[in-house]
């Protein structure tokens, strides 16, 4: 407790947890939305899009994130598309967008700045690397994300249960799934400073994966998913700072944890 | 009083006619089953109902509600079989094309899926989740988020196509209720005994083309 509030005591924690809160929840709401329709990968997609674009931002000396965000944006379009229009299968269009886009990030890396610290933070995440203006960054995205969700979520539910019924309704789905695409993008590339390229798309699946486990209505799904989100963040932070691990690391292990505890409660549940 | 009134109406799929010069109104209240084998248009003049994007000439008007009114019935899909939603949260979408914002319904849209689950019998479910009903019960949830949504009209594709004969019968008795309570109804099916035993009108789609029966019953 004493180490903690310690810790509490500098700036760069502080900023940390802010911004880590406000990721861990939009990341969960918007996860819930994608492992739905089935589209989990699109996370794991751009996060690899997301690190091409921070390299060759670092190398070109553009600010990394300020870079990546409208080219992750596109990439996330063009992966909808190819997924709606269907000619190709959605997964091997991720898996060839995102090992692509990795290997042109590292080509460029090597090519100018080197394998530096620089694009370690972005492959693995760091927190020490958090300067003010990401964490402006970060909480501005996550409360746009929050404030779409509650302001659509009968619309989200709607298109997430049904598409087709939901398009005869009235409801613009298209425009929704720009909306979720453009948010994804988002959330991926800030994330990705805290928790890495490597490992950011877990949490967005992780924690609606895990509260699928145990809630059977899709409020609960929701709401269960950002408690999880939350509670998963703060016990990998405490970790990352007791044992001096990497904090998107030490996060994973802590969503894996959790998710094999109420996996198993589930099937006690079902009992 | 027609309500429906199909002109001219030809769909094409990439450049194959599925087919042409569709002529039928559907009439307040009634009962039209579309019968005919697979591949000669059925779900395509479904889709055109519903104004979903077809290749098509010739025009499908509505009078007196909009598209957006239009209760739909779809086939069920693979994802909603372990979608966590409860029967009240799956009945109440159907009006989530009326509200602009919210995470609140209505207390009108609230207190009608309150009446349209009574009709439809599975008030008693409405907390359950839709992952753990029969067949028959899913259908019946659907149902009644199509009632939802629907004013003059419900839409129904295959409704009975994956429930056994009791299940469908008691399918078809709500069905059959609605529509006595004044809600037309258009249903596609397989079925042709069961079409020629509850439909008001007959539509049989073929690979020449048409045949529209009035007044079976």
């Amino acid at each position: 407790m004493e180490f903690l509030a310690q810790i509490l005591s500098y700036p760069f924690a502080r900023r940390a947890i802010i911004a880590g809160l406000l990721l861990s929840v939009s990341a969960a709401l918007l996860g819930v939305n994608l492992v739905l329709k089935r589209f989990s990968m699109l996370g794991d997609g751009l996060s690899h899009v997301s690190f091409g674009a921070a390299a060759i931002g670092l190398a070109a000396g553009v600010a990394p994130l300020q870079f990546s965000i409208p080219i992750v944006i596109i990439a996330a379009f063009l992966l909808l598309r190819i997924r709606q229009n269907s000619k190709i299968n959605g997964d091997a269009a991720i898996a060839i967008v995102s090992s692509s886009a990795l290997a042109v990030g590292i080509t460029v890396a090597t090519l100018t700045t080197g394998m530096n610290t620089d694009i370690n933070s972005y492959m693995f995440g760091s927190i020490l690397a958090l300067t003010k203006s990401d964490v402006i960054i970060t909480a501005l995205c996550g409360s746009i994300i929050i404030a779409i969700y509650v302001l659509f979520y009968q619309k989200i539910f709607a298109i997430s249960f049904d598409e087709d019924f939901a398009a005869v309704t009235g409801v613009k789905y298209k425009w929704y799934n720009s909306i979720t695409a453009i948010l994804t993008a988002v959330t991926v590339v800030i994330g990705m400073r805290i928790m890495g390229a490597l490992l950011i798309s877990s949490i967005i699946t992780f924690p609606a994966l895990s509260s699928m486990r145990i809630c059977k209505h899709y409020k609960c799904t929701v709401i269960a998913a950002a408690i999880i989100s939350v509670v998963a963040f703060l016990l990998g932070l405490t970790l990352s700072f007791l044992f001096d691990l990497p904090a998107g690391a030490a996060v994973v292990l802590c969503n894996l944890a959790v998710f094999l505890i109420l996996s198993v409660v589930g099937k006690i549940k079902k009992i | 009083m027609s309500i429906i009134k199909v002109k001219n109406l030809s769909a094409y799929y990439e450049s194959r006619r599925v087919f042409e010069n569709l002529n039928f109104d559907v009439q307040d209240g009634d009962y039209l089953c579309i019968i005919g084998e697979n591949g000669t248009g059925k779900t395509t003049l479904m889709k055109l109902l519903l104004g979903l994007d077809v290749k098509h000439t010739g025009n499908v008007k509505f009078e007196g509600f909009t598209k957006k009114e239009i209760g739909w019935l779809p086939q069920k899909t693979q994802h909603q079989a372990d979608f966590p939603a409860s029967v009240k949260e799956i009945v109440m979408s159907g009006f989530a094309g009326r509200n602009f914002l919210g995470l609140f319904y209505g207390k009108n849209q609230k207190q009608q899926a309150t009446k349209n689950m009574d009709i439809l019998g599975i008030a008693d479910i409405a907390e359950m989740s839709f992952t753990e009903l029969s067949g028959g019960q899913q259908q019946k949830v659907l149902l009644c988020r199509a009632l939802c949504a629907a004013k003059r009209v419900l839409l129904l594709d295959e409704p009975a196509s994956s429930l056994d004969s009791a299940a469908a019968d008691e399918l078809y008795a709500l069905i059959k209720k609605l529509n006595q309570n004044g809600l037309a109804i258009i249903m596609i099916t397989h079925d042709i005994a069961r079409a020629e035993r509850e439909a008001k009108n007959i539509l049989t789609l073929s690979h020449g083309g048409y045949e529209y029966e009035k007044g079976v019953k």
